[in-house]
């Protein structure tokens, strides 16, 4: 049913039509608005006998999580920013135990300074946890992609993250087109676990595990995720026969049939970077974009695919490894590892800076040019920067970078553009 | 589960005494019929006070349960003796998670059993006092708090012995740790406030807290039968000698935990909903020197550079305990 609501909300109901058996949350924004809902629906009954735990702590949100995956429920948490971090411990323990628990993450930056807004060094300091990891582009895919992410979690028995953008997407009203339950029923059968805690048929789960089967053990969950290269785009197949929509799959290009130049990006960016390359189009630029939606596990054949032919690579994130440049980025080269090429890397929208069409059209023209640098700081204000390396270099105590930059520039916080 | 046939170990007077009185009254272990939770043949150095705990502890809750437990063991010495895969000494349904979230995994275990409509299995969390009340005190005060259906067992050692005997916020003042070294004007462990756990768990006025050692195997065994029988949050901290970190010696595991409740100590009580409800008195004081000597971490406090004025320091925080508890008080319970 079509449905004008916030992506939180609509999160939610998806989820809801998951059945999920067990939720656990604590609360950090922008992931709030989706426990909430989902808080509410329980308490009124409408899960069933669904339970909503409210735990001390993101640590103990997933730990909670792991018991309740562990004994056979079908389970559910979400978090961002800081409390990725919170719970990192128990993010690799839930992948290397192959509890099919899903996450969403309302991707946000990771302080300090501390800051709300959105961009993807959360999950992306989670990607080589083991678990898998899908990027949503809009409201209605990030729905969709929770009702495959059951799915796919319980085929492979891996827990599965779908990040969708902080605010833009989770705060954002949008139409969006919310299952019937039925189809949902028809497209997500029950959760059928590999393993569970019965004192019937009692098992250890979680033993030591030296060097003489470690390597094993991590393969095997390498493993988990090369089967899921092959089942994510039968469930985008399935997906779309029963609900008519193109969600979710590996990659998806847009426009990039006869492109010389290919923008390539994660998340909710590529829809601006659509309408950019629609207006260059116009201009008779021959470009086109790819969005990855599987980050974890990473498509390579079925991104180089799409980006072989093209004359060179524009890869747009909103992470950044600091100290090395983008966080996607290396894998784009992986991907194209005997194929010479430029790559461009661009450092885009962290901590929530908008990132408009302006600023793209005049970097994607630098990069077409071959004029841009190996990687780009999109928008970054030199003279702060320059300013602050001066002070630094005058004054032994020169004091606290982000409150000398803020009291530099006299800006208010909400003043983000 | 199937239970099995196993031989007979004399464990306490009680377990012989254990014959002659009908079979309610008689020790869990005294029963031929009871099960095995933590097998022998596990990896635990000699004369461990945590896996002779560990035993009576899940054994009792198996019997209380008609055999329907899940466990969640933190990190720690019962994790890796216990199980070095391909081996397990569990016969339970068991499972470890991290360090410091036993407790908020087996809230995941309790919430997806009541989701289930499943009454009949019960949760136990466990762990040593490092994972209790260090890194895992977050996640433990959540369960009490939430009053999640979950029954904790802290094995208290007082120091990290699986990483080779650092201080933890159970560790006693003065004892030698790898971290609190016996050198300087103020050797060993400082004296601080200190944390008392159990007193940490009454305040969440959960439904029972116990203390219990492994000198006094039939009232620990009592206390987690007990506990099987309320819902809701409950903890139990069972004081564990650990010859190794204490350097002590392995025959005198079971005369130290007796040894630290008739000093004062370490005062045994049981509360409900966060009132103590009882006591087990002490019959005669020992002084606590009794209890310290035998134990190298407490070296440095005898021989001739002793020290008299931190022993005594120790006396008065036995002496509180016995006032405070009324351990020698007349009319008190006797066992």
């Amino acid at each position: 049913m079509l449905q004008q609501v916030e992506g939180s909300h609509g999160i939610a109901e998806a989820v809801a039509l998951c059945r999920p058996e067990v939720i656990s949350a604590y609360p950090i924004t922008p992931q709030t608005h989706i426990v909430e809902d989902l808080g509410a629906m329980v308490k009124r009954g409408d899960l069933g006998n669904a339970r909503f735990m409210t735990v001390e702590s993101e640590f103990g949100a997933m730990s909670a999580a792991i018991g309740s995956s562990a004994t056979g429920a079908r389970t559910y948490t979400a978090t961002s920013s800081q409390g990725m971090l919170f719970m990192a411990e128990a993010v690799y323990n839930a992948s290397g135990l192959g509890l099919p628990i899903v996450m969403t993450v309302g991707n946000r930056a990771i302080g300090a300074p501390i800051n709300i807004w959105n961009d993807h060094t959360d999950s992306m300091s989670m990607r080589d946890s083991g678990w898998i990891q899908l990027y949503a582009q809009s409201n209605q895919e990030a729905l969709d992609l929770h009702i495959q992410a059951f799915r796919l979690a319980e085929a492979v028995s891996c827990p599965v993250m779908v990040c969708v953008d902080g605010f833009i997407l989770t705060h954002a009203y949008e139409r969006v087109d919310i299952p019937e339950q039925k189809q949902v029923d028809e497209y997500l059968p029950s959760f059928q676990p590999r393993q569970v805690l019965d004192p019937n048929r009692p098992i250890s789960i979680g033993a030591m595990v030296g060097p003489e089967a470690f390597t094993e053990v991590r393969y095997l969950e390498h493993h988990k995720q090369l089967e899921a290269l092959k089942i994510i785009p039968t469930l985008q197949k399935e997906f779309h026969e029963k609900f008519g929509r193109d969600s979710g799959g590996l990659v998806s290009g847009y426009r990039t049939e006869d492109a010389d130049t290919l923008i390539v990006a994660l998340g909710s960016v590529n829809g601006t970077i659509q309408d950019v390359v629609d207006e260059m189009r116009e201009d008779g630029v021959l470009i086109g974009s790819v969005s990855i939606c599987s980050f974890r596990p990473f498509p390579l054949a079925a991104l180089r695919e799409v980006l072989k032919k093209a004359k060179r690579v524009i890869m747009l994130e909103k992470s950044f490894a600091v100290g090395l440049g983008g966080v996607v980025d290396p894998n784009i080269r992986m991907t194209l590892r005997g194929i010479s090429k430029p790559i461009y890397n661009i450092i885009a929208g962290l901590g929530g800076r908008a990132i408009t069409k302006k600023s793209l059209h005049e970097v994607f023209d630098k990069a077409i040019k071959d004029e841009l640098e190996g990687t780009h700081f999109l928008d970054l204000q030199w003279d702060i920067v320059n300013k602050e390396i001066e002070r630094e270099k005058q004054q032994p105590r020169s004091g606290p970078i982000a409150e000398n930059i803020l009291r530099d520039i006299g800006s208010v916080a909400s003043d983000i553009a | 589960m199937i239970t099995q046939r196993v031989k007979f170990y004399q464990t306490d007077t009680f377990t012989a005494g254990s014959r002659l009185v009908d079979m309610e009254s008689r020790s869990v272990q005294a029963n031929m019929e009871r099960t095995n939770s933590l097998n022998s043949g596990h990896r635990a150095c000699q004369g461990c006070g945590e896996a002779l705990g560990a035993r009576y502890a899940i054994d009792a809750a198996m019997h209380a349960t008609d055999n329907k437990i899940i466990a969640v063991n933190a990190t720690g010495c019962l994790e890796v003796f216990s199980t070095p895969y391909p081996e397990t000494s569990w016969q339970i349904a068991w499972i470890h998670s991290l360090f410091g979230n036993a407790a908020a995994v087996a809230s995941g275990v309790a919430e997806a059993l009541a989701v289930k409509g499943d009454t009949e299995t019960r949760v136990i969390a466990q762990g040593g006092d490092g994972g209790t009340t260090d890194i895992g005190f977050g996640c433990l005060s959540g369960m009490f708090e939430r009053n999640d259906d979950v029954l904790y067992i802290c094995y208290d050692n007082q120091g990290y012995m699986n990483t080779g005997v650092q201080r933890s916020s159970a560790t006693p003042p003065t004892a030698r740790t790898a971290t609190t070294m016996p050198v300087g004007p103020e050797p060993g462990n400082v004296f601080g406030t200190g944390k008392d756990v159990p007193r940490i768990a009454m305040a969440h006025d959960i439904p029972y807290v116990a203390t219990a050692t492994v000198a006094n195997l039939k009232d620990l065994e009592a206390k987690v039968k007990k506990a099987m029988s309320f819902r809701g949050a409950r903890y139990i901290h069972i004081f564990v000698p650990c010859p190794l970190g204490w350097g002590s010696q392995t025959y005198d595991t079971i005369r130290l935990a007796r040894l630290v409740v008739e000093c004062g100590l370490f005062p045994l009580y049981e509360a409900e909903y966060g009132e103590v409800i009882r006591v087990i008195p002490i019959r005669r004081q020992v002084p606590v020197e009794e209890y310290l000597k035998p134990q190298r971490r407490f070296a440095h406090l005898f021989g001739k550079k002793g020290n008299p004025e931190t022993i005594a320091k120790l006396q008065v925080m036995a002496d509180k305990n016995i006032q405070k508890y009324g351990l020698l008080k007349k009319g008190g319970e006797d066992e």
